[in-house]
């Protein structure tokens, strides 16, 4: 028996019992629609995270110092200003390290004409933005004559300067920390959310000794609160690790048994479990979604049971007319993948739809990839080959003279 | 001599399991066919008559004996041998009608052809000459349930022919119909038998029975007569 014909008839079979064609259906277009929607949340996510990993800034240490005990009560970790500045230039020296900067951060409010912004302060060496691979968008980076004079000179976040701003360009203007002026040397690349949420853009850099002797005034000179390091390459890391510690230790003429009163902490492998995290979950989201999938395919087979039943005297005529047994098998497949093609079709139209919906309505980041339609698609044609099959073949094997009597 | 025969059969036995044991249906039946009978085939229910046209119509298969289609021993045939013989040599006509609901008569006449891959174009044009022939070629584009019993037969008988079969087999083509389109239906046959078309009727009436060349009479598995209509009608029973 020729395709087209074989197409027509199925066809026609379908809108004979339109209602029944379209519930079987919509088993499918639920199913494929839940599959896409979640993977497309899903992957959605994945790029969300990645970009933050990726705008955090890759191959990271952070290196904070210890926590202050007094009478009793136990501050947290950076609460005593153990590390140095010369710390940080001995870290810098470690081989295999790419950048790295002493970190003094704090939080300040800024007063520029009438306006007025609260943010955090970080004061670092000028290469910070090296560490943090963070481009500057408009005009220059602070230099070590700055560093060392503790000159009021500043780089300001994408955020702060739009607060503070507005439409203005900030490259070149004074704004006040208190009663100190500071000139706005350029403006930073825009970074994004941090994997926590917090906005990277929502910040004021200034030169290291300017934020410890002109904003904050920290009573021990040459004191900062962490180090950030960049490591060249990823595999060395966890040597690296090893190595800051027995420098710091052995800086801080730390004795065998005695605490750290410092700590290290891979950004790195923070990132990458949050990353693992959110592959987990969107793997999680799928396999639910599948499920539904599996049960628009259970009723797809449940309908062509009916319909064989329905149809045992037509079988059967067909087998008196010449049909042979393929021929009905794949009279009966054909009209199972059909179905099952056709709602996979408005299934995917509808999950990108619902995706694009959740993606205005909530802002959760979504990502509609071509694989996943062709994914789905490819799934629903096995499942109406597998569901569609035992009917088909139920079809296919009856007895004709049965048939023929069936009434 | 004469023709191979369409139909050659010697000592068909056909069983069927029962819980009690093996039931004969057929108990050493034999019968030749030349082309261009026409043999009513008569018996009371459970003669046997309806297992022997299974068998005819490659439905069915013996339990013994040998059945010979235009000389081709069918004992030895597959399932889609016989389905090609079911679609290309023989022509099906049933009491029901049967034709199927939801195609129009010109699909239903040519389904047939649809199996033995006749390509769309010659199946319209065959299935209107066929429709043609039988008088209904109006109604081509029409469903079934929208003509009348007899209407439905003809359409039946029309799509028993479109594989120019060797063999039509009616089982009680007027056993549905009132004895007028009995009548009409009967002159059909007759006129299809006169171009040579050969046909083996099932019937329980003699009045249908008649208008057939050759009678076959079955009684509880075996045949107990077969004569000439003419000669055997003096003998028929109401």
């Amino acid at each position: 028996m020729m395709f087209t014909g074989m197409f027509n008839e199925a066809c026609s079979a379908m809108g004979a019992n339109r209602l029944r064609t379209a519930l079987t259906m919509l088993g499918m277009i639920i199913g494929v629609g839940a599959v896409v929607l979640m993977m497309s949340i899903g992957q959605g996510a994945q790029i969300a995270v990645k970009e933050s990993i990726d705008s955090m800034g890759s191959n990271l240490f952070v290196v904070a110092s210890g926590s202050a005990t007094a009478s009793g009560v136990r501050s947290g970790s950076g609460s005593t200003p153990t590390l140095t500045t010369a710390d940080a230039e001995a870290i810098g020296e470690l081989p295999g390290i790419a950048a790295s900067s002493p970190i003094h951060t704090g939080m300040a409010q800024l007063v520029y004409g009438p306006l007025n912004w609260n943010t955090r302060i970080f004061g670092v060496t000028p290469n910070y933005l090296d560490v943090r691979s963070w481009p500057i968008a408009a005009g220059d980076n602070f230099t070590e004559s700055d560093l060392r004079s503790a000159t009021r000179v500043a780089l300001i976040g994408q955020s702060t300067a739009e607060n503070l701003f507005a439409e203005e360009d900030p490259v070149g203007k004074t704004l006040r920390i208190g009663q100190a002026p500071y000139q706005i040397l350029g403006v930073l690349a825009r970074k994004g959310q941090s994997l926590e949420g917090s906005d990277q853009d929502d910040v004021l850099i200034v030169p290291l000794t300017t934020a410890q002797r002109q904003i904050f005034g920290s009573p021990f000179q040459g004191s900062i609160r962490s180090i950030l390091v960049r490591a060249e390459q990823a595999e060395i890391m966890p040597q690296l690790e090893i190595a800051i510690v027995d420098l710091l230790r052995q800086r801080h003429r730390l004795r065998e048994g005695q605490e750290n009163d410092f700590s290290v902490r891979d950004l790195t492998a923070i990132a990458e479990s949050a990353a693992e995290t959110t592959r987990i979950m969107s793997m999680l989201l799928g396999a639910i979604a599948s499920v539904s999938l599996v049960v628009g395919g259970i009723g797809i087979m449940n309908i062509m049971l009916v319909s064989v039943t329905e149809r045992t005297r037509e079988i059967g005529i067909r087998m008196a007319v010449g049909a042979r047994e393929i021929d009905v098998l794949t009279q009966f497949l054909l009209e199972a993948i059909l179905i099952s093609i056709a709602g996979c079709l408005i299934g995917l139209a509808l999950g990108v739809g619902s995706a694009v919906l959740v993606h205005i309505y909530t802002a959760v980041p979504v990502i509609v990839s071509g694989s996943s339609g062709i994914v789905a698609f490819i799934v629903a044609a096995a499942i109406g080959i597998f569901f569609g099959f035992y009917p088909a073949q139920k079809a296919a094997r009856l007895d004709p003279i049965e048939a023929l009597r069936y009434q | 001599m004469r023709d191979t025969p369409v139909i050659a059969i010697r000592n068909l036995y056909k069983d069927y399991p029962t819980p009690a044991g093996a039931f004969p249906a057929l108990k050493g039946v034999s019968l030749t066919v030349y082309p261009g009978e026409f043999v009513a085939v008569m018996g009371p229910s459970g003669s046997g008559k309806s297992t022997f046209m299974n068998i005819l119509g490659c439905l069915d298969r013996p339990t013994s004996g040998d059945y010979e289609l235009n000389g081709q021993n069918t004992a030895h045939l597959d399932k889609n041998a016989t389905a090609k013989l079911r679609g290309q040599t023989l022509g099906f006509v049933f009491q029901g009608f049967n034709l199927l609901p939801r195609m129009n008569l010109e699909d239903n006449v040519s389904l047939p052809l649809v199996y033995s891959d006749v390509p769309k174009s010659k199946r319209r044009k065959r299935a209107r000459q066929l429709l043609e022939k039988v008088g209904l070629v109006r109604y081509a584009a029409s469903l079934p349930s929208r003509i009348s019993g007899g209407q439905q037969q003809r359409v039946a008988i029309a799509r028993a022919l479109i594989n120019r079969p060797s063999l039509i087999l009616a089982d009680e083509p007027t056993g549905n119909l009132d004895s007028h389109t009995s009548q009409e239906i009967m002159a059909l046959f007759t006129n299809l038998n006169r171009e040579g078309i050969t046909i083996i009727l099932v019937t329980h009436e003699s009045e249908i029975a008649i208008h057939a060349r050759r009678l076959v009479r079955f009684r509880d598995g075996v045949i107990v007569q077969d004569a000439p209509t003419r000669q055997a009608s003096a003998k028929v029973k109401p």
